[in-house]
């Protein structure tokens, strides 16, 4: 992976710390790694400040409220790219309506040029304006890309905890491996902890994002998908599917509760008393396609995940075929005569 | 203060330009027809694509059943292959023998288009038919659902020639060779030929690429 | 005997759906019956049915696209109202099987029924008269291509009484939209209208392409050719390319659903990110397909309106065919949050922002075309000023989705549908508003009413705003697209506010229902010159309405703003006309409406899987085709001077 990297040869690869700030404020486009320690430039502050004020409270825009580093290189990276877009747009737009005004028909003390077509300066200008933009912010797209890729760890001194996403009709399965427990409906994340998700789907396609914290990324049967994400700041916060999935997908949302480490510790035992079993039939209860409240499991049956992965598990093809489907019968009927 | 061109004189717009279409205004009407229909022609092929491209993607997800190499004979194919060319050549046999208005030629070059074709798509469904005796259903993976759909599609295509082929012939012998009948005999034997370019490339992706390591 | 088909299909459940349905039924029965009182149908059929001129056809579409713009805003206005009275903990008054249905349908329909048909329309009407041609290629294929649109239109306005809609969303991605999630007929109704619809729309891309490749005026050289000719152009070329592959992904969900065929399934190896990947090499594409044209009609409507010829021709005809390529090199950023890998987010990232290239050219020469001229502030000259600074914005939030960072926090949320509503409906429904207001009184020969229609104008732009702007916002604050309910009290608000520009629209669309209506009484009064705008192009050196062969005698073409050189005398050369001989027109044929019906039981058919019925209607088709092959007389011999085929 990072052997195709462009960047290699020079030596700035997101593996390789060096702890810059991601602004192009300073048009520093290193590829420096996502660091847990807090990220909140001055432009960032400015920038955030100003919108708020142009619309309600700024706590509202959870998407541009970062509470880790994922999110706020993002909300950098978003208010960045708008403020170059706006310095192209906004004159632009104005420009529309002086110039409309300016040579409105009748209007006095405006010259005509009734056979004026073109101009070689003027098309070297309106081909390099927008040219240039594209330039930066497609360099800010590439540079973005690489240090926000869901699928790089973040550097950080604690260490990664894993965790397992599983998509239900309509609910979110989230295991805990190395506890050995699972919730549902309720993501505990201890904060400052670099949070290593894998995902899949025992369903449909669904997309697994908590917009204070960063990047969504798909969950999709049969398939696995992984991200990275690290809170700062204990709080709860508003977890969502933002793919649709079906009837009630808007019961699609969980409770991402970022708390201190002592506190993780305290919810995983508390966990752990519940005498509920996460084994393959409560598991198959599950995929019946309803919403259902926050619960946790004290124990998970082993590589559960990797199984629904590889739809060893039950799953909601296998129930349809209980019922006598002719596809089913096809399948079986070849899966013996195979090479 | 207008003036007016005779239709078939371009003299007045000589040494004005290089596009001569464009300067002699619309083109012949067996011009458009074809062009038409070679347009129409790269869409279908823009089609087969699709099914090429998903074929390309799900050539190994077999779902622990058969694959290529337990299904496929290149003997079969090859047979299958001589038809189909054979069967252009002829075509386009018949299209010289319209050109030269020699009707019983020309349909005779018809049947053995016909006859090819449908000796073609005879092997083709014993083909299919041995795949699914074997319990290799499109419905048993993802991969045997790619290569019926591919492979089908292109023998749907073969089906609907035929079709055409018969309504062509019924028309020379009902009518004759009227005005239009040129560039629909020419739609025909395009459609004909591309059918055995989209061929071409089942055989190389489909069956040598599947059976070859 | 009727397949899956009972009395069961007849939602008579969901009050609001039977409702919509018996409402809908009864327009068209009353509609049915006036048109019977009126004895109207000899001479629609005669003149509009069977018809196969390419300007009575592009009205149709146009008709088409105005009938069912009502169907979708009517879902838009049900999800806008539904969601603002689930503010504040209401739960709304759509159960969520319908409200889903109605957020698909409201998509679908906006896209492949309501802006296709009014781009095709306009390309099919204008394209001819601006080349100096007497027709399209095909003139019969036309009337196909239309009727089997129309088929399609028809189709997804059954699932409204007889079963029901899909409810996957307007391209409803598998696994979802397989039988194991979706076992109804919905997701079967989006498949066989949109083949049907979508075979339809190909067809007519051969033909316009034929058409402008092939049957030019003499000297209408490429350099010469209105700038509406080179959008039309490419945006046909990128039909005959996309649309198949919208054929066949569709193709491939349709043996899932109905063979059990596994492409796009979780088991047995399929892959449903396959779909999303052809859905979207159609998808983008297809938003060029629509977006070109407009820009083609506000390249006509700037020069003409502000009294000067386009500013850098060659440059939007660069820009045009750049944007034509490149959007075959961008899907993949619909989908960015799929996991691909860094790279391949970026160079898609970077290709989608070099599309902001070409577009942000074309803006700045519709600004200088302006520059130095006469600005007349019309009807269309206001869609044309309203579409430029609200495009603006528009492609501003495009470039900012184009950051896969940026996307990874406001994909697929409210921001996604404020983008897109930004651009479709601030390019391409304004530009589609702007060109039926610039050509009407070339297709009937009367202007429309300049103050109703500047009072939608204001309708509609303010009621975009306040709908739209807001969801910027919402989904800034975590608000997905498809929610049902506004559950965080912060939404509350814009979502009023959005619900309120929904209201201010309907108010604009009235209005253009209104403008029509006394422009049709006041025809006299509007009565429209061969020329009424003082324009550029040769579709206004036709008479108004044109005849049926447009030109009496054909234009012969010298350089680019044909008319307006002749108008001005500019240029030195003396205009030049062909001589009028007696030229062939084809005849009306009753063919295409006789495939669409066929099309349309073979659809139903399908969905519903009444094989009998489906096996009658391709049989029925086929004899049709037959039919028409070997029929004779395919052409009348027109005189010219003579006002009517003889």
């Amino acid at each position: 992976m990072s052997q195709r990297n462009p960047f290699r040869r020079t030596g700035l690869t997101p593996q390789e710390p060096d702890g810059s700030a991601f602004s192009l404020r300073s048009f520093d486009m290193t590829l420096s790694p996502i660091h847990s320690r807090r990220i909140r430039p001055a432009s960032s502050r400015l920038a955030r400040a100003a919108l708020a004020c142009a619309l309600l409270s700024g706590c509202d825009y959870i998407t541009l409220d970062p509470k880790g580093p994922i999110a706020a290189n993002e909300t950098l990276l978003f208010y960045n790219a708008l403020a170059i877009m706006t310095a192209i747009g906004a004159p632009v737009i104005a420009a529309v309506f002086v110039v409309a005004y300016w040579f409105r028909k009748g209007g006095r003390g405006t010259f005509y040029l009734p056979d004026w077509h073109y101009s070689g300066k003027i098309e070297l200008v309106v081909w390099s304006v927008p040219a240039l933009t594209v330039f930066f912010l497609g360099a800010l797209a590439v540079v973005g890309s690489n240090r926000l890729d869901p699928r790089v760890a973040i550097a950080a001194e604690a260490k990664p905890l894993d965790v397992q996403v599983v998509a239900l009709d309509w609910k979110w399965l989230f295991l805990y491996p190395e506890a050995g427990v699972a919730s549902i409906n309720e993501l505990a994340l201890p904060i400052d902890t670099p949070i290593h998700f894998r995902l899949t789907s025992a369903t449909v396609m669904n997309s697994f994002f908590i917009p204070n914290l960063g990047s969504q990324i798909y969950a999709m049967g049969a398939m696995e998908t992984r991200l990275n994400l690290l809170a700062h700041e204990p709080g709860d916060y508003l977890g969502l599917s933002a793919q649709l999935s079906g009837a009630h997908f808007t019961d699609m949302r969980f409770t991402a509760r970022a708390m201190s480490a002592d506190d993780f510790a305290a919810w995983i035992a508390q966990a752990r008393r519940n005498p509920d079993k996460l084994d393959r039939d409560a598991y198959g209860a599950l995929l019946k396609p309803a919403p259902e409240s926050p619960r946790v499991f004290g124990a998970v049956e082993s590589k559960l995940f990797d199984a629904i992965v590889a739809r060893t598990a039950p799953t909601p093809e296998n129930a349809a075929a209980c019922a006598p489907a002719p596809r089913r019968a096809t399948q079986d009927a070849s899966a013996g005569k195979g090479t | 203060m207008t003036a007016t061109v005779p239709l078939d004189d371009s003299d007045q717009l000589a040494g004005t330009g290089f596009e001569v279409h464009s300067d002699e205004g619309a083109a012949p009407r067996e011009e458009v027809v074809g062009f038409g229909f070679w347009v129409f022609l790269l869409s279908d092929i823009v089609i087969f694509a699709s099914f090429f491209a998903a074929y390309a993607v799900l050539r190994n997800s077999t779902a622990g059943g058969a694959d290529s190499r337990a299904l496929f004979s290149l003997g079969n194919v090859a047979l299958e292959t001589l038809c189909l060319l054979l069967s252009s050549y002829a075509c386009a046999l018949a299209h010289v023998a319209l050109a030269r208005r020699a009707a019983a030629a020309f349909l005779i070059g018809l049947a053995a288009t016909f006859a090819l074709g449908a000796l073609f798509l005879t092997l083709e469904i014993r083909e299919f038919a041995d795949f699914l005796a074997r319990g290799a259903t499109p419905q048993s993976s993802a991969f045997l659902s790619a290569f019926f759909a591919l492979v089908g599609l292109h023998g749907a295509h073969i089906s609907a020639g035929l079709i055409w082929l018969a309504g062509l012939a019924a028309l020379f012998v009902l009518q004759g060779s009227g005005a239009r009948y040129g560039s629909r005999f020419f739609c025909f034997a395009l459609y004909w030929h591309a059918l055995d370019l989209v061929w071409i490339g089942i055989f190389t992706v489909v069956y040598l690429m599947g059976v070859l390591p | 005997m009727f397949g899956r088909l009972t009395l069961a299909a007849i939602p008579t459940g969901e009050p609001i759906a039977l409702g919509a349905a018996l409402a809908v039924l009864a327009v068209v029965l009353a509609t049915l019956a006036w048109l019977t009182w009126r004895g109207a149908w000899p001479y629609l059929w005669r003149e509009w049915i069977t018809s196969v001129d390419h300007k009575r056809i592009g009205i149709m579409y146009c008709a088409l696209g105005l009938v069912m713009l009502l169907r979708g805003f009517s879902d838009a206005l049900m999800m806008r109202t539904h969601l603002a009275l689930t503010v504040g903990g209401g739960s709304g008054y759509l159960p969520p099987d319908h409200y889903n249905q109605i957020f698909s349908a409201h998509g679908v329909i906006m896209i492949f029924f309501v802006a296709m048909p009014f781009v095709v329309g306009l390309m099919n009407f204008v394209t001819p008269l601006q080349l100096g041609g007497r027709d399209v290629a095909f003139p019969v294929l036309n009337s196909v291509s239309f009727w089997l649109t129309a088929a399609g239109a028809l189709l997804v306005n059954l699932s409204l009484g007889i079963g029901n809609f899909e409810r996957a969303g307007w391209l409803p991605y598998p696994p979802l939209s397989e039988t194991t999630y979706s076992p109804d007929v919905g997701v079967d109704y989006w498949a066989w209208s949109l083949q049907i619809a979508g075979v339809g729309t190909l067809m007519s891309g051969v033909n316009l392409l034929a058409t402008i490749l092939k049957t030019r005026a003499r000297g209408m050289r490429y350099t010469r050719m209105p700038m509406f000719c080179w959008t039309a152009l490419a945006a046909n070329l990128l039909i005959v390319a996309a649309f198949p592959i919208l054929t066949a992904t569709i193709a491939m969900l349709t043996l899932d659903r109905m063979a059990g065929f596994h492409f796009f399934t979780n088991d047995a190896g399929g892959n449903p990110m396959m779909f999303v990947n052809l859905v979207w090499a159609w998808g983008h594409p297809e938003v060029y397909i629509l977006i070109l044209p407009c820009f083609g009609i506000f390249s006509e409507v700037v020069p003409t309106f502000s009294r000067k010829p386009l500013f850098g021709y060659r440059s939007m005809v660069a820009a045009t065919m750049a944007i034509c390529v490149l959007s075959f090199m961008v899907w993949l950023h619909h989908f960015f949050t799929m996991g691909a890998g860094a790279n391949i987010n970026a160079v898609f990232g970077v290709l989608s922002m070099i599309i902001a290239v070409p577009t942000g050219v074309k803006v700045f020469n519709w600004l200088f075309t302006m520059y130095g001229g006469k600005v007349e502030f019309s009807v269309p000259m206001l869609w044309s000023l309203a579409f430029m600074s609200t495009f603006v914005i528009g492609g501003m939030t495009g470039v900012l989705l184009a950051i896969p960072p940026v996307d990874f926090v406001v994909h697929n949320s409210q921001f996604l549908v404020a983008h897109f509503h930004n651009v479709i409906i601030g390019g391409v429904l304004f530009g589609v508003f702007a060109g039926v207001n610039y050509w009407f009184p070339k297709a009937f020969g009367f202007m429309l009413d300049e103050r109703l229609g500047k009072a939608a104008f204001w309708c509609w732009v303010v009621g975009f705003y306040l709908a739209f702007m807001p969801l910027y916002a919402l989904g800034l604050m975590g608000m997905t697209r498809r929610l049902n309910v506004a559950y965080m009290p912060q939404w509350g608000p814009w979502t009023l506010v959005a619900a309120v520009g929904a209201l201010v629209i309907f108010a604009g669309i009235l209005l253009m229902l209104a403008q029509l209506y006394v422009s049709i009484r006041r025809r006299a009064a509007l009565r429209a010159g061969d020329d009424p705008w003082d324009a550029r192009t040769l579709e206004w050196a036709a008479s108004s309405p044109p005849p049926a062969w447009n030109f009496d005698r054909l234009p012969v073409v010298a350089c680019l703003d044909e008319l307006w050189a002749r108008k001005t005398g500019a240029r030195k050369e003396t205009p030049l006309w062909l001589d009028d001989k007696p030229f062939h027109m084809p005849r009306n044929s009753a063919i295409g409406v006789a495939l669409a019906a066929a099309a349309t039981f073979f659809g139903f058919a399908m969905v519903w899987r009444i094989d009998w019925l489906a096996i009658a209607a391709a049989l029925a088709a086929l004899t049709a085709v037959i039919g028409f092959a070997a029929r004779r007389n395919l052409e009348v011999a027109v005189a010219p001077n003579e006002k009517a085929p003889a």
